[in-house]
């Protein structure tokens, strides 16, 4: 960028300075104005409008005695409750799961092991619907499994939630432990502490920050869950989120919807407030390997891990073959005439698009999506990584960290109506906006790509880039070769991540669609809501393509990436 | 029916092996992601793929106005029919489809989304229409059978379509049996009937609801509460939504489950139908149902009242009436029209269906949601 030598060291230096810190100032601003455009705004206008609304108001124009109201209902404890420990419990059943999952999955080798990563991860992509569906079918007193009594059963929501979350543990915990150095445990055990002591007293401490990530993902996925809680809890296990959407939706109460939310919001928070201690306390503990040599083999040692993993695997692939089973049973037997339905809109276009088009739509929806989320995480993971001296700026950054993840804690109904009243004027008019969909998947899959690329930046020593900088190269230069080939592998991950959850986005999508560029899992949504066996068998199959894609989206990422580099693959949230 | 049509789309394809089916649509899928990815402006392909049939209009020259139609999720239409309804009126319709379609009215109602609001029914519609949703419009077509629905003596709304909410039953489980169907809301309590019926919940789903209105129809205001404690006595079943209660407790279904008396619609038995068969696997339970009216109305605030009023006479229109049965599963207000094949076969109309007053159910639906789910749901 600057040909000229510098004449004078001092004034070049403070001018670069003043050049970074306007670049990270920028680099913040930018995702902070289209948060506040498409999340923040949206979101304070509805509950705004349930707060201060025409009815209610006293001089201020604020009413507050709707909190006194809905929180002074036995009902509003019991369901703050259930949404507590229902999320606190199916994220320690993920992690105490996911452990052994993550150490096979990411610290042996054997022969199809990027196959069942997809394989594992292809759970967390399907709608919740169609996952809510085919739990029932194996748990119904007519079901596979009707024997175990499951059904209807707070069991049967655990269940589904580990069955959707568990990738999230595995390959969040996976790739950290894949790079983490491996001595300190091999001199613990050499000076005769057993395995399970060297694991409990050396590895689980290193390992801390990704576990704390993720459990806090499974339980902000948990806690806001509502396609699974509706199927599965049949109307008697209420969450907030349920309550929100049955509030807002059924009732029009936007005062009750407006405290539930702001419970919710404080709650989301408080839950984040701790994660994000615990992370920070155990984070300078993490110590990474940059090369990483091959993985020994899995041994007989290893029995216990792949004894758990195994029946794990089986109980995620036993609603995944009920689909599979579903979608290839026909009317006319067995077949792909299911498949062969996709192509078309049906005789009696019961669909204005058929089933490919929509995966077209989801696609390049879902592309749009990937791309602005993966813009916007950059620029944020580059402001929040840096770890400045004073103690007011690192709480701000802190604060900050906090207020991007936000979007996975608040209900879709609050968004999907807030983006109806609050985007409706120039220069925000975009309801009916097709740019609309992927902007409300790329609000989602935000806070995703920022918990997978952040650790990465953090744990990389900000020596590296001081010398660069010493050696005369421009923030930019810095960026381009210091910081990105660090954060690579885990940014390819984070795109395949934020196109499979766009792909996979139902809540927002469902507000804000238009019929002819609707997306797969809205089709889907539609298929399972008619009659006839020919619709099921339809929508099963468009299940299956989706998670085909997904699958196939994250496996060759993983194996481009993990091939090029030798190591372990990618894909940490 | 979709079941049937796709059956034909089966038949009709080439004889290829089901592992080159599979291929296929494998590649088709991933070069759709590639095509996706190479889009770069959605909002364009969007607009001339609305657009496009509508982009020659029969009056050369003059350039089509726009009008926009805002729905629900299960909104369809034959685009040859909507396209040929654009060229003549020299409009182009846009469709935006909307989930929870009367609140959304009722939030947008001083800046609407659109025109021409269709899809809100006869449980909601009143508090659309208290809220000052709707302008009204007499349409000239009213007389085709519409007029026989109407909401008010203003038409605040125009009746478009009907359909009804009744309990399914499966025929062969009764007949393996040797048990008689049951045929009214009373037997449902009845002990010969324990454990057989599954419905859902009125607090999230809307045939749950309609079952709660049909009831309340059936014992009254005041008496519909002593009739749910027997129901639930009787081992009525809920779930949240129809899709798990249908398609996995239903015995009749293709799930096989292990009821089979369901909440469902009118409309359903013909959807079990196999291809070729005499009759159909379900029925309806004539007591038990509750009709449901689909509406279309003006938005007050419309940009171009003019081609709103278009919009409801189309949706009047002999073109659109006949659409309804194969596209949203319901009947067309118009008497002249000739209801499928399927549907004049499998499907009957209950000549008497339990009615209530919209008025009372604005006024206390939602104290009787909360009052049902308090004594049901616990």
């Amino acid at each position: 960028m600057n040909d000229k030598p510098p004449l004078r060291a001092h004034p070049e230096d403070r001018v670069g300075k003043l050049l970074r810190r306007m670049g990270l100032v920028l680099a913040a601003l930018i995702p902070l104005g289209i948060f506040a455009a498409f999340f923040f705004y949206p979101v304070v206008a509805l509950v705004g409008r349930g707060l201060v609304g025409p009815g209610g108001g006293g001089p201020t124009g604020i009413d507050l005695t709707g909190f006194a109201d809905v929180v002074g209902r036995p009902r509003f404890f019991k369901v703050a409750w259930f949404t507590l420990w229902q999320a606190a419990v199916s994220a320690g059943l993920s992690v105490l799961l996911g452990i052994p999952g993550a150490h096979l999955l990411y610290r042996r080798s054997f022969r199809g092991r990027s196959a069942l990563r997809a394989l594992v991860t292809i759970p967390f992509v399907l709608p919740t619907v169609v996952v809510g569906l085919a739990f029932r079918t194996l748990f119904a007193s007519s079901g596979p499994l009707g024997s175990w009594g499951l059904d209807g059963t707070v069991w049967a929501i655990l269940l589904a939630q580990v069955f959707l979350n568990y990738a999230v543990v595995v390959r969040t915990v996976g790739t950290t432990w894949a790079q983490l150095d491996q001595r300190p445990e091999e001199a613990a055990q050499a000076l005769g502490a057993s395995p399970t002591r060297a694991f409990l007293t050396i590895t689980l401490p290193a390992l801390g920050p990704a576990i704390a990530a993720a459990g806090t993902l499974v339980f902000l996925f948990c806690a806001t869950s509502f396609g699974i809680m509706v199927v599965l809890g049949g109307g008697k296990f209420n969450s907030l989120e349920t309550e929100i959407f049955r509030q807002t939706t059924q009732m029009l109460d936007l005062r009750t919807a407006s405290v539930l939310s702001i419970v919710q919001i404080l709650l989301v928070g408080t839950v984040l407030g701790i994660a994000a201690r615990i992370r920070h306390r155990t984070e300078s503990t993490l110590r990474l390997q940059s090369h990483v040599g091959a993985k020994p083999r899995v041994s007989a040692a290893d029995w216990p891990v792949v004894l758990v993993t195994g029946v794990v695997v089986a109980l995620l692939v036993a609603p995944m073959v009920t689909l599979l089973g579903r979608s290839l049973h026909t009317e006319t037997g067995w077949g792909f005439g299911n498949f062969d339905a996709l192509a078309s809109t049906g005789d009696s276009q019961l669909l204005i698009v058929s089933g490919w088009t929509a995966l077209g739509n989801s696609a390049s929806a879902a592309a749009i999506a990937a791309a602005l989320a993966i813009t916007l995480g950059v620029l944020l993971s580059m402001v929040l990584a840096r770890k400045p001296r004073q103690a007011a700026a690192r709480r701000s950054l802190t604060v900050l960290d906090g207020f991007f993840m936000l979007p996975l804690g608040v209900s879709a109904a609050t968004v999907g109506f807030g983006f109806l009243i609050a985007l409706d004027k120039p220069p925000l008019d975009f309801r009916g906006s097709a740019l609309l969909v992927p902007i409300a998947q790329a609000m989602v899959a935000t806070p995703l790509v920022v918990r997978m690329i952040l650790p990465v930046l953090r744990a990389t020593d900000d020596r590296l880039r001081q010398a660069a900088g010493m050696l005369g190269a421009s923030p930019v230069r810095v960026w381009l070769t210091v910081d990105l080939p660090i954060m690579s592998r885990a940014l390819a991950g984070a795109t395949a991540f934020a196109f499979a959850v766009a792909l996979g986005e139902f809540g927002a999508t469902s507000f804000v669609a238009r019929p002819e560029r609707i997306t797969l899992p809205i089709l889907i949504g539609r298929l399972i809501s008619r009659p006839g066996a020919g619709n099921l068998g339809m929508a099963c199959a468009a299940a299956i393509i989706l998670a085909a894609v997904c699958a196939g989206a994250v496996f060759l990422v993983d194996r481009s990436v993990g091939a090029r580099r030798g190591a372990a693959g990618i894909g940490a949230f | 029916m979709l079941y049937n049509s796709i059956s034909h789309s089966f038949r009709r394809s080439r004889p290829a092996s089901s592992r080159h089916a599979l291929a296929t649509s494998l590649a088709v899928c991933f070069a759709a992601i590639v095509a996706g990815c190479a889009s770069s402006d959605p909002a364009v392909s969007a607009n001339s793929a609305a657009n496009s049939p509508a982009n020659s209009p029969a009056g050369v020259g003059s350039k089509p106005a726009a009008v926009t139609l805002v729905t629900h999720n299960s909104f369809s239409v034959d685009p040859k029919v909507l396209a040929d309804f654009e060229v003549a009126n020299n409009l182009t319709v846009t469709v935006l489809a909307q989930d929870a379609l009367a609140n959304q009215l009722v939030l947008t109602k001083d800046n609407p989304l659109g025109d021409v609001s269709y899809g809100i029914d006869n449980t909601f519609a009143s508090r659309a229409v208290q809220a000052g949703v709707f302008s009204p419009y007499t349409s000239p077509l009213l007389p085709m059978g519409s007029d026989k629905y109407a909401f008010d003596a203003d038409n605040s709304l125009t009746a478009v379509d009907f359909g009804d909410v009744c309990v399914n039953v499966d025929h062969a489980w009764f007949s393996a049996k040797g048990l008689a169907e049951p045929t009214s809301l009373e037997d449902l309590i009845k002990p010969e009937y324990k454990n057989l019926l599954v419905g859902q919940s009125a607090a999230t789903s809307s045939t749950g609801l309609a079952f709660l209105l049909a009831t309340i129809g059936h014992s009254g205001v005041d008496g519909w509460q002593k009739y749910w404690t027997a129901l639930k006595a009787n081992g009525i079943k809920i779930e949240a939504d129809w899709e798990s209660s249908y398609n996995v407790d239903f015995s009749g279904s293709s799930g096989k489950g292990d009821r089979p008396l369901v909440v469902s619609y009118g409309s359903s038995p013909p959807a079990e139908a196999p291809p070729g068969a005499a009759t159909a696997p379900t029925g309806i339970v004539a007591g038990t149902c509750f009709r449901q009216v689909e509406y279309v109305g003006v938005l007050a605030g419309a940009k171009n009242p003019q081609a709103a009023h278009k919009v409801v006479d189309f949706m009047l229109s002999p073109e659109f009436q006949a659409g309804l049965p194969q596209q949203m599963y319901v009947y067309p207000v118009d008497k002249a029209t000739t209801l499928p094949a399927d549907w004049v076969k499998f499907a009957q109309a209950p000549a008497d269906t339990i009615a209530l007053d919209p008025v009372l159910i604005s006024k206390d639906r939602d104290v009787w949601i909360q009052d049902w789910s308090d004594l049901v749901e616990g």
